[in-house]
C-alpha cells in the first residue's frame, strides 16, 4: 500500500482535476501534485488518457450530423445571435 | 426609476438598455429564489438565465394581469422546478463524480487497474466506429453541458470564446465541460469495455 505524504493526491482526487489540468487553470502547486501524482500512478495516467481520446473523437463528430439536440441549440444560439 | 411596466414596453421596442435594467434589478432575487428550489449554486443560475430567455420569447404573451414580478417568478419557479428535478434523477442515474466511487478503494485510489483503449486493437477507436455512440451520449447530456461539449469540442471553440456565447462565468464553462466530458469518456469506457 501507498504512503500518503501530507501532500500526495490520490486517484479519486486526480479524476476531478485532469479538466482543469488539460484547461491549464490549476496553481502551479496543484499542477505538480497532479503531475507527481501521474508520474507515481499508471492507472491515472491511462484515465488521462482516456479523457484526451474522448475529446479527440468528440472532435471528430461531424457537426452536420450533431444529435437533433445540439443542432437545435446551436440554431437557438445563432437566431439569439442574429437578434442582437 | 422607471416602473417594470414602463421598461418592459421599451422592452418590446427592442431596446437593450431597459433589459439590462430589468436584470439588475430582479437577477439576485431571482437567484435567492432559485436556489431555495434546486441542490446548487450552478442549476440555480442555469434556472434564471432560462428564465431571462423565456421572458424574452414571451413578451408579447405578457398581458399585465399579474405584476411583472408575478409572472418572472412564476417562469422561474417552473423552470427550477424542472432544472431540480432532472438534477435530482441524473443523480440518481449518474453520479456528479468524474468516476464512480465504487471504482476506488477507501484509500481514493483505483481498485481495479484501468483498462488501456488502445491496446485491444488497432481499429476500435476508429473515430467513425464511435462517432454513433457519441452523438447518442451527447444527445443524452443536460442541455448546458452538451452546448459546452459541442462549441468547445465538436465546434473548437475556446473557453473564452464559449463563456461569451453562452453568458457563462469561466469556472462554470469548466464545471459543465467537466461534467460533459466526464460522462462521456464513461460511456465509451462501459461499450470499449463491454466489446
Amino acid at each position: 500500500m501507498l504512503r500518503l505524504r501530507r501532500n500526495d493526491i490520490v486517484c479519486q482526487q486526480a479524476v476531478e482535476l485532469v479538466t482543469d489540468y488539460l484547461e491549464g487553470v490549476l496553481s502551479r502547486r496543484d499542477r505538480q501534485r497532479l503531475e507527481a501524482h501521474l508520474r507515481a500512478c499508471p492507472n491515472c495516467s491511462t484515465y488521462l488518457d482516456q479523457i484526451r481520446m474522448t475529446i479527440r473523437l468528440t472532435g471528430e463528430i461531424d457537426a452536420e450530423s450533431l444529435p437533433p439536440e445540439a443542432q437545435a441549440d446551436l440554431v437557438e444560439l445563432y437566431r439569439s445571435w442574429l437578434s442582437d | 426609476m422607471e416602473s417594470d411596466l414602463e421598461l418592459l414596453n421599451r422592452l418590446r421596442d427592442g431596446d437593450e438598455e431597459a433589459f439590462v435594467m430589468l436584470v439588475n434589478r430582479y437577477q439576485q432575487p431571482m437567484l435567492r429564489l432559485a436556489r431555495s428550489m434546486v441542490p446548487n449554486q450552478a442549476v440555480a443560475e442555469e434556472a434564471v438565465q432560462d428564465t431571462w430567455m423565456g421572458v424574452v420569447r414571451g413578451l408579447e404573451r405578457f398581458e399585465g394581469r399579474s405584476s411583472f414580478k408575478t409572472w418572472l417568478f412564476r417562469i422561474l419557479t417552473n423552470r427550477a422546478r424542472t432544472a431540480g428535478s432532472r438534477e435530482h434523477n441524473q443523480r440518481k442515474i449518474e453520479s456528479r463524480h468524474a468516476v464512480d466511487p465504487a471504482r476506488f478503494n477507501l484509500h481514493g485510489q483505483w481498485a481495479e487497474p484501468v483498462d488501456r483503449w488502445v491496446e485491444e486493437s488497432e481499429d476500435r477507436l476508429e473515430a467513425a466506429v464511435w462517432a454513433p455512440v457519441l452523438k447518442s451520449a451527447l444527445g443524452d447530456l443536460p442541455p448546458r453541458q452538451r452546448q459546452v461539449v459541442v462549441l468547445r469540442d465538436v465546434e473548437g471553440l475556446s473557453n473564452d470564446e464559449v463563456c461569451a456565447v453562452l453568458d457563462l462565468s469561466s469556472g462554470n464553462q469548466r464545471i459543465l465541460l467537466h461534467r460533459g466530458r466526464t460522462r462521456l469518456r464513461e460511456i465509451l469506457q462501459a461499450r470499449i469495455g463491454q466489446g
